[in-house]
């Protein structure tokens, strides 16, 4: 349970600071960027170092790979729809979840599995 | 447009939105801890790129875009949308350093000191996603001026 709790506290501060600093920075495009930090990565990554070692933490990294080309794809389909079409940003967002979870899956079963 | 820093935003967020930030960016660590724990780091380690709180961030730079637009009495909604795009553009370019991050652990961690690992890899993340952001840059330019 506490290390639950650690990893939301520590979770939340690394991905509060890269939201700051993409706030702060100048052209849009560029402070776009920060939406794409590791900082969830770097706060789990951290943590699981001292628990469960560096080969549970390559694997995981290993994997992680996958999960940012599902990355790519959905801030691609975000840009793409937000540009031609003037839906609100939380459904335009929100709604290609599922295509980062499809993506990701099939990607992790094809390479991995 | 420059690369350059703007400190009133910071006053322009308010605490709430903050606390969204934190609240999606702990929830997200915590869930991806207990799936890695549930069903093993090969699962585990997608989640270490979801894109967490690019919804609430985009939320965010909706309402800031709309409200700044309006004040100036130009379309806010399609300025909004725009602007949206925008950052997603950047985000989409930001995983490919993501992916570069996620290389440079898998295949270095295992015979190297984690200490040094980890600030090397968020430096290639750094430095591979302004670079491609420049190329990005350089080219929208070339394109425009070659169909002038």
């Amino acid at each position: 349970m506490s290390d639950i709790v650690l990893r939301f506290l520590i979770g939340g501060a690394v991905v509060s600071v890269f939201a700051l600093l993409g706030d702060l920075f100048k052209p849009k495009s560029f402070a776009g960027l920060f939406g794409a930090a590791p900082s969830v990565a770097l706060a789990t990554l951290a943590l699981t170092l001292s628990s469960e070692g560096a080969r549970y933490v390559a694997t995981e990294a290993r994997s992680m790979v996958l999960g940012a080309i599902a990355f790519f794809v959905y801030a691609s389909v975000v840009s793409w729809v937000t540009m031609h079409y003037k839906w609100g940003a939380l459904p335009v967002t929100a709604s290609p979840i599922l295509l980062w979870f499809g993506v990701a899956c099939g990607l992790w079963r094809v390479c991995l599995r | 447009m420059k690369i350059h820093v703007e400190l009133n935003v910071v006053q322009q967020t308010k605490w709430y939105e903050y606390a969204l930030r934190f609240l999606f960016g702990g929830l997200i660590t915590a869930t991806a801890g207990i799936i890695a724990k549930k069903f093993g780091p090969e699962i585990g380690g997608l989640f270490l790129a979801f894109p967490a709180i690019f919804p609430a961030s985009a939320t965010l730079i909706e309402k800031h875009e709309r409200e700044k637009k309006e004040r100036l009495g130009l379309k806010a909604r399609k300025r909004a949308a725009q602007a949206v795009s925008v950052a997603a553009a950047g985000a989409s370019i930001g995983t490919i350093g993501l992916a570069a991050f996620a290389l440079v652990v898998w295949k270095t961690i295992p015979n190297h000191s984690p200490w040094l690992v980890l600030p090397g890899a968020t430096l290639v993340w750094m430095t591979l996603s302004v670079l491609l952001w420049q190329v990005r840059k350089r080219l929208a330019v070339f394109r425009r001026r070659t169909l002038n």
